[in-house]
């Protein structure tokens, strides 16, 4: 068994009420941070420990809050992002559910370290149960003198609200999520001014995601350097993956980053292999957006070493032959799936939750989403697979927000390395109807690299 | 389907409810009370099922903003219903993850099985059904929601749905 340091009293019974969460050890992190540290003493851990944002997107979190603008008499906010809504990713639901004293913890050391006297944590409407839950153990973190005026005599006052969402996947998206949050539309803004000049109500903001926020409990508590000593390389700490699709064990599972992509699907521990006896055809590692990988390079990298869950080795051989570690969302796809239904779903998504501001992703999702469809019913045409990938790069890169790259990416890597299943359903539209294309190759053992020229 | 008309109706907003916005809009800065806006349009929904023009109105006057401002978040947001529904809206979630194991054949037994398309309400008034995009829950697929409360129902099989019907049917008579 491996570290675990989110999850560590996730079977204690009770563990989501605030005695049962003390009694484990619950905000001693709170009391480390708050009477023996200062602000910049804690971004100093942060930074030591090289936590990487756990939304999608990678950033150093450490770096990130010390970017924060600090101009004298201006409010300054920390906002926890729990607008998940990337398909394939389910574990800030779980923390929530489970363990909300853990959040709120660490909501409170990160608004210390970021002079935040009023902090919010989005969570997606539809999350409303798990509100409940939060607002419940804010009562009690703040009657326990957690939260509130002068908090444990130190004369520092927090104030922690819960913001429900209205159902959209672009408010992950953080200035969509500022925007949404003083009661607006969640259209992103245009940046520069980054949020940590101007954010909520122009007032400097960090907003994190719910699992970034958690691990700066073990961070503070244990220290930077001791949390940095777990994981690979670049990739320190542990990380939630959301396991789902054609799995023995779907479920959250809190690895060390680092552990084979092989071990993790096939393992006891872990995700206990394919279901139903299948084989393994495809995975998408990281949540919707990120490139889908053939079952043959997402065990293996082109230059046949093991594929790590790590960020570096998740994305190994760039958008060629790899992929990203994204928000964790570890989707795998069994021999009977189809890659062209599976990617037409995804664009149905992403046509979806366009916000509709810029015309390359409000339009171009809208036109990838008809090309697929007419693809998978069978009335596709040859040129349509091209036609896809113009669309898809005509997106990537020209929108204010990463949506548009989110919508291009899935398709474009769909057919880099399932092009001949979409071919397939131009020359058989009959036959593409009444059966799946099926594993075919993309199992098969990879080519052995070609020498390195030398000179 | 709605006429117009038939959506141009009166509700009138208890004190109880007002005392709802009092609590929500003291979580924002004084002069920036429209960060309610998203939570208090939720409650009134929760009250009356789906989200009037005047409902919005009252809202708008609540808050000291523009109607519009209302309708433009009302209308953006795929939570706010903008017509009436049926006393519980299924909402099966029909994206990828949830479709590898069986999303889509749960939608068409709900359809066969309340005997109306998405979106239309069941001649009693007690059902509607749609679906929506990713509940992040896709780890326990194929999964259904039910508002005001959002209660989770996953793992679904024809059985299960059968089963949260026949309850939910019968909590409503009894």
């Amino acid at each position: 068994m491996r570290r675990k340091v989110l999850l560590e009293h996730i079977n204690v019974p009770d563990i989501n009420k605030f005695d049962v969460y003390r009694s484990k050890g619950g905000y001693a992190a709170v009391e480390k941070a708050l009477k023996t540290l200062t602000p910049e003493e804690i971004v100093e851990e942060v930074k030591k420990s090289g936590l990487r944002g756990r939304g999608g997107a990678g950033f150093p979190t450490g770096m990130k809050w010390s970017f924060l603008a600090k101009p004298e008499g201006v409010p300054r906010y920390l906002v926890c992002n729990a607008d998940e809504s990337e398909p394939g990713t389910f574990k800030d639901r779980f923390l929530m559910t489970k363990l909300p004293h853990l959040l709120i913890e660490g909501m409170i050391i990160g608004s210390f370290a970021l002079g935040a006297k009023v902090s919010y944590i989005y969570v997606r409407g539809e999350m409303m149960p798990q509100i409940r839950i939060l607002e419940k153990a804010i009562a009690e973190a703040k009657n326990a003198g957690f939260l509130g005026k002068n908090i444990l005599g130190t004369g520092y006052d927090l104030e922690l609200y819960v913001q429900p969402g209205g159902g959209a996947y672009i408010c992950g998206e953080e200035t969509a999520l500022i925007e949404s949050l003083e009661g607006k539309r969640g259209n992103p803004r245009i940046k520069p001014p980054f949020p940590a000049i101007a954010g909520l109500w122009g007032c400097p903001t960090v907003v994190n995601n719910v699992e970034s926020i958690a691990a700066v409990v073990p961070i503070i508590r244990d220290g930077g350097e001791e949390y940095a000593k777990i994981g690979i390389g670049r990739s320190t700490g542990t990380k939630l993956i959301s396991a789902s699709g054609n799995l023995v064990k779907p479920g959250i599972y809190e690895i060390e980053l680092g552990v084979p992509v092989e071990e993790f699907i096939y393992s006891d521990e872990y995700c206990g292999g394919i279901a139903n006896g299948k084989r393994l055809k495809a995975v998408v590692a990281g949540g919707s957006s990120v490139p889908i990988l053939p079952a043959n390079l997402i065990t293996k990298t082109i230059n046949q070493e093991a594929r790590l869950m790590s960020y570096e080795s998740l994305s190994d051989g760039g958008f060629a032959t790899g992929s990203m570690m994204g928000s964790g969302g570890f989707i795998a796809f069994d021999e009977d799936q189809c890659i062209v239904r599976n990617t037409w779903n995804f664009s149905r998504f992403y046509h979806h939750e366009s916000c509709g501001q810029c015309s390359p992703c409000r339009e171009g999702t809208g036109w990838m989403e008809k090309v697929l469809h007419r693809l998978e019913y069978g009335h596709g045409k040859l040129s349509d697979i091209d036609l896809l990938v113009d669309v898809s790069k005509k997106i990537e890169g020209n929108t204010i927000c990463p949506l548009g790259d989110a919508a291009a990416w899935p398709v474009a890597s769909a057919i880099r390395h399932f092009r001949d299943e979409f071919e397939w359903h131009v020359k058989e539209p009959r036959t593409c109807l009444e059966r799946n294309y099926g594993l075919a190759h993309y199992a098969d053992p990879l080519p052995k690299p070609e020498p390195a020229l030398v000179g | 389907m709605l006429k117009i008309e038939e959506t141009v109706v009166v509700h009138q907003f208890k004190p109880e409810l007002y005392q709802q916005f009092i609590d929500i809009v003291s979580r924002y800065p004084a002069e920036q009370p429209k960060g309610a806006l998203l939570p208090i349009l939720h409650v009134v929904q929760a009250e009356f099922g789906w989200l009037s023009v005047d409902a919005m109105d009252k809202v708008a006057e609540y808050l000291n903003i523009q109607p519009i401002e209302v309708y433009e978040v009302a209308s953006f947001y795929t939570m706010y219903f903008l017509r009436p529904q049926g006393k519980y809206m299924l909402e099966v979630c029909r994206t990828g993850p949830c479709c590898l194991v069986g999303a889509e054949k749960i939608m068409k037994y709900i359809e066969q099985k309340l005997g109306v398309k998405e979106g239309d309400v069941t001649p009693d008034g007690l059902f509607s059904w749609r679906g929506v995009e990713c509940l992040a829950a896709c780890g326990f697929a194929p999964v259904l929601q039910i508002g005001p409360e959002y209660t989770f129902y996953e793992n679904l099989t024809p059985e299960s749905v059968d089963q949260l019907i026949s309850d939910l049917t019968v909590k409503v008579n009894n």
